[in-house]
């Protein structure tokens, strides 16, 4: 019978595995990102990149954008019920557009991609394994890294931060018709006041992040579907554990990225 | 020349051992049919020579390239020179037939569209599936599939063409078919060609030799009379369509007999 250690080893040892593979796979996916590159890359391969980009990110719009506002909405609600027993209601549109920009923005995006994309990469690698496509994809020389994943990957890379900066621009928004209808402050001041507390780093520090996020997702997403067995049930199960795993590997990696900003700019 | 050499192939899985150090020789030129059994191995030897697995020990020389131990590119040129029509057919859903037997031409070859639209022209018309070009393979019949995957692995013409269970799942007729398209095809093209199949009238009709694979291992490697007229007992039951339990000849009946007994219902 396993003891607690055997199974402590036993799940060390899957989860090294399990990230060894989603290395190496980053790994091929990075060094394939130039056969995807317009004007350099393949020519097909660049506009399986766009298709992807409609489906990962216009696609992914309208959900993206009602949940930057409904979160905007929420936050501004929360902070100005706490703030306002201090007399400082004025410092809500400061924690709205820094949460924003900094925080909320790329993880909100980052949740729905997941959700929306990554288990979508996952059934659909998870598929061409079960019906052999990736199979025939090998035996008629084409690499299903190259193939598959680098115009998902590529997609993602430009994508995720376009949608990050829309779903801030929507949380945004959002704060400002709460301060509008509260405090009756116009829209325009309230964006001077979001441009006076915001700097350029917040910015560039949620844009990073979201390239992580992008990263996760689609290298998780592709890695769950190339690594299914058998028959349709393991596909399903593939597309909920690359929800999973990608949202627990963002939020991990979103308190790592957040502790060095932290740490960097104290 | 062998053009596929295989030599002490061992195949194991999970400690469990699938192919057990098996020799074959494939001819240039030759049509090799892997006869079995389901569950026989020959599924497992083929992706083994089309280097889709790694082997427990043992060597597949594929044009003199050790296929399990070359390197990316080389094993990439290998395949250039292999068309695989698989089980399922495997066309891609999303390219319409079209675009599925261009594929290969557009990515591995510099060919102006215009001579790549005629080529999928003619290998979709010998065939027989010319004018359901712009069709996706969702909308075609079973056999149709399957024609349209031999077009896609015949699409760059490869020295190779290989042909997983051509047959299974087809209609007699269907099937006698896609055995008279590969007959036209190995004469017209004089290419090397590997069937995997359990069906003995398309192994008969199409073969020039046949290896017969029982549980792992080779039973018989021959020409076709060499198999037809073999005395070994499994080759003879295989051939003959004996069942495996012939004593055993009203299992329902039996299995409710003991249950029976066993629980004493009837009391």
């Amino acid at each position: 019978m396993p003891t607690l250690v055997d199974n402590i080893g036993r799940s060390t040892l899957t989860s090294l595995e399990y990230l060894g593979a989603l290395t190496a796979q980053s790994w091929a996916a990075v060094r394939s990102l130039k056969s995807v590159s317009p004007f350099v890359g393949n020519k097909f391969r660049w506009k399986a990149s766009i298709r992807e980009m409609l489906d990962i990110g216009v696609d992914a719009f309208p959900m993206v954008a009602l949940m930057a506002i409904c979160a905007g909405f929420i936050l501004a609600m929360q902070g100005a019920a706490e703030l306002r027993r201090f007399g400082a209601l004025h410092y809500v549109i400061d924690l709205v557009a820094v949460g924003f920009t900094r925080e909320l923005g790329p993880l909100l995006t980052a949740i729905a991609v997941s959700g929306r994309s990554g288990s979508a990469f996952s059934a659909e690698i998870g598929t061409m394994r079960v019906t052999e496509e990736i199979d025939a994809l090998r035996v008629m020389a084409f690499d299903p890294i190259e193939f598959v994943l680098a115009p998902k990957f590529i997609a993602a890379l430009i994508v995720v931060p376009c949608l990050s900066i829309l779903s801030n621009a929507c949380g945004i928004l959002a704060g400002g018709i709460f301060m509008f209808f509260s405090t009756h402050l116009s829209l325009g001041l309230y964006l001077r006041y979001v441009l006076n507390s915001i700097a350029l780093r917040d910015v560039i520090s949620g844009l990073i992040k979201s390239l992580a996020f992008a990263a996760i997702i689609v290298q998780v997403g592709c890695l769950e579907g190339f690594r299914v067995r058998g028959g349709p049930d393991a596909v399903g199960r593939s597309a909920t554990a690359a929800v999973v795993k990608s949202t627990f590997l963002v939020t991990l990696a979103d308190a790592v990225f957040t502790a060095i900003f932290y740490l960097t700019v104290r | 020349m062998a053009v596929i050499s295989v030599r002490d192939l061992v195949v194991e899985y999970d400690g469990r051992r699938i192919l057990d150090k098996l020799n074959l020789d494939i001819q240039a030129g030759e049509t090799m049919v892997l006869l079995g059994g389901s569950g026989s191995g020959k599924s497992t030897l083929l992706r083994h020579i089309l280097g889709l697995e790694r082997p427990h020990s043992g060597t597949i020389l594929v044009k003199g390239m050790d296929i399990a131990r070359c390197s990316q590119l080389e094993l990439k040129r290998v395949r250039r020179s292999i068309g695989v029509a698989f089980q399922s057919a495997t066309l891609f859903n999303s390219y319409s037939l079209e675009d599925n037997v261009a594929l290969p031409l557009r990515e591995h070859t510099s060919l102006a569209p215009s001579i790549i639209e005629l080529m999928v022209s003619m290998k979709l018309a010998v065939v027989g599936l010319r004018e359901f070009g712009k069709l996706h393979p969702q909308e075609l019949s079973g056999g149709m599939r399957k024609r349209a995957a031999v077009a896609r692995a015949w699409a760059l013409d490869p020295e190779i063409l290989v042909f997983d269970e051509p047959s299974a799942g087809l209609d007699p007729i269907v099937a006698a078919d896609l055995d008279e398209l590969i007959l036209v095809l190995k004469q017209a093209c004089q290419m090397t060609v590997i069937v995997v199949t359990h069906e003995l009238a398309s192994a008969f009709r199409i073969g020039d030799r046949i290896a017969m694979l029982h549980k792992g291992a080779f039973l018989a490697v021959g020409t076709k009379e060499e198999i037809r007229n073999s005395t070994h007992p499994h080759i003879r039951q295989f051939l003959d369509r004996v069942p495996d339990k012939l004593e055993d000849t009203n299992p329902v009946e039996s299995y409710f007999e003991s249950y029976l007994q066993k629980e004493d219902v009837t009391r």
